[in-house]
């Protein structure tokens, strides 16, 4: 943890607040530092694939993810959260595939049903306001062994995002031209599924169920607004992303709210902005 | 001048490379789309496939795309004779169905196709000359920074077809869109698209609506109705044909007569 001691210095060195005063506060900051960069990446593909829904209904699947780990009998219910989202996510891309319904009503189906089994799962445990947390989240309590894997999750996005974002945006474009240039589509298709399934049930504990996929698609869903290509989309998404979080973050230590929400908010006065400033262009 | 010419023809074009279909049909579920089809393509030649909505023509497309299964066979025969199992395949969609406000310019969309280097994070000088080398083949140069989703739909077709010609493909298939083109720019594809024919080793397969610019530019015609090939041939012998001119009548009458006063004034 030779790492982490070197960033409270800096943080005491550069920040000479009485709110960064905290481990907790130092803490919450690097994990904003870590988490938001990840969802400004992976939420400009979010937005180009109309996945926004499909981010939603995985963030409320952790919800069943955490009654399966608590009858289970898993102390921390991460794992079993992983999985579900997984296997939802799996199972959505093959029904989606067997073309009988629109992918909107496909996603809705598996959300609602999920959402309905972890509540009756939590519910019938007698559990369910142990878990609240996990509906608002709470940034305030992340521990070091998060921090790595936080820290693990970043430089993977990085990572799959240097390898094969050309694919993913060639299939996003026209699934029938990435075809003919030899691009498996599908497979890629199920690569980014995934990893939006890893990286927000990792996240939801400390952002929380109801907003988690606000956080992934309103800074990509605001740098839109103001994009003529892809490098502006990425480098107005991840900067919005991170200065929401820091403000957020900020914001709810001095006015004692939600950390996850406070940070959905001010993305969401970016995308406001950045929507006038294109009807402004226009 | 006339033997640098002959040169160029046969260095660049011979012919004898072909595809072949053999018997081939597609089904999806129970319901037959295609069968019984029978075709042969040679390089060089731009083969117009035509025939009523929902005869299967798009379909057809897609499965020498390989991108839906099909019975039959395929068969890919290079100059030399030899069985080539993976031609490259150039591809230009009917409609490329995308996000209209994604900020993906056309440089992006080029460098994406063609390069692993990440085009969120990297600007290299190479692959903008590269693209804006393949724009000037159909004449879109000036469109490298705009954005895909602010095209035209004639100039969105051009880009598509600069994209489906890098790398030079051994097939190249056009899937020709419904709407969406006024008449100057459906010319200008027609005529990039012969010239390629005339200077390039490819044979280009095209589903077309456009009667009137198949009878101009094609070498052959292919008839697509009641699930099979009715019909195939030069466009004069097709456009005879009486189930074709049963299927388009009026269309085939109007372009027939418009051909005979045009060809009275030329006459006078």
């Amino acid at each position: 943890m030779r790492i982490l001691s070197i960033w409270y210095d800096l943080v005491d060195m550069l920040l000479p607040f009485e709110w960064t005063s905290y481990t907790f506060m130092k803490n919450a900051l690097l994990a904003v530092l870590l988490v938001t960069p990840a969802f400004g990446l992976l939420g400009t593909m979010v937005v180009n694939n109309r996945l926004s829904f499909f981010s939603d209904a995985i963030g409320h699947s952790a919800l069943t993810g955490i009654a399966i780990g608590t009858i289970a009998g898993i102390g921390r219910p991460l794992w079993s959260m992983l999985i579900f989202s997984v296997v939802l996510s799996i199972v959505v891309l093959i029904v989606k595939r067997a073309n009988t319904a629109s992918t909107d009503t496909v996603i809705g189906v598996f959300s609602s049903t999920a959402v309905a089994l972890g509540i009756v799962l939590l519910s019938g445990s007698g559990g369910f306001n142990k878990y609240s947390v996990y509906l608002i989240g709470d940034l305030l309590d992340v521990t070091h062994v998060d921090l790595l894997m936080l820290a693990i999750m970043l430089f993977a996005v990085i990572l799959l995002w240097l390898l094969i974002f050309n694919k993913l945006l060639i299939a996003s474009i026209n699934k029938s031209l990435a075809k003919s240039r030899g691009i498996h589509a599908e497979l890629y298709d199920y690569i980014f599924t995934i990893t939006i399934a890893l990286i927000v049930t990792v996240s939801i504990q400390w952002v929380g169920i109801l907003v988690i996929s606000s956080l992934l698609i309103l800074p990509a869903a605001a740098s839109r607004n103001i994009s003529q290509n892809i490098r502006q989309y990425h480098i107005y998404s991840v900067a919005i992303a991170v200065i929401s979080g820091l403000t957020g973050l900020i914001l709810s230590y001095f006015w004692g709210t939600a950390s996850g929400a406070t940070i959905v908010l001010i993305s969401a006065i970016f995308y406001v902005l950045t929507f006038i400033l294109k009807l402004v262009a226009c | 001048m006339k033997m640098i010419k002959n040169d160029k023809w046969e260095n660049n074009k011979c012919g004898l490379c072909c595809t072949k279909i053999i018997n081939l049909g597609v089904s999806r579920g129970k319901f037959e789309i295609l069968r019984n089809v029978n075709l042969h393509f040679h390089c060089g030649e731009l083969t117009a496939i035509i025939g009523p909505n929902g005869a299967g023509k798009t379909t057809l497309l897609k499965a020498i795309l390989g991108e839906i299964p099909h019975t039959g066979e395929l068969i890919f025969l290079d100059s030399n004779g030899r069985k080539t199992n993976k031609p490259l395949m150039g591809y230009v969609p009917q409609n490329l169905e995308f996000d209209k406000s994604s900020p993906v310019s056309v440089l992006d969309f080029f460098a994406c196709a063609y390069s692993n280097r990440p085009v969120w994070l990297i600007r290299a000088r190479k692959i903008r000359e590269k693209a804006i080398q393949s724009l000037a083949r159909v004449k879109a140069e000036h469109l490298v920074d705009r954005r895909i989703g602010a095209l035209s739909g004639g100039e969105l077709q051009r880009v598509l077809l600069a994209l489906a010609l890098d790398p030079l493909p051994n097939i190249l298939l056009l899937d020709e869109p419904v709407s969406g083109i006024d008449r100057n720019g459906l010319q200008l594809f027609y005529k990039t698209v012969s010239e390629l024919r005339e200077n390039h080793d490819l044979s280009i397969i095209l589903v077309s609506h456009d009667l009137d610019m198949v009878a101009r530019y094609a070498d052959h015609v292919v008839f697509i109705n009641n699930k099979t090939v009715e019909c195939f041939g030069t466009p004069e012998e097709v456009f005879n044909n009486d189930k074709v001119v049963e299927t388009f009548g009026m269309l085939l009458l109007n372009r027939n007569r418009d051909n005979d006063l045009h060809n009275k004034e030329n006459e006078l």
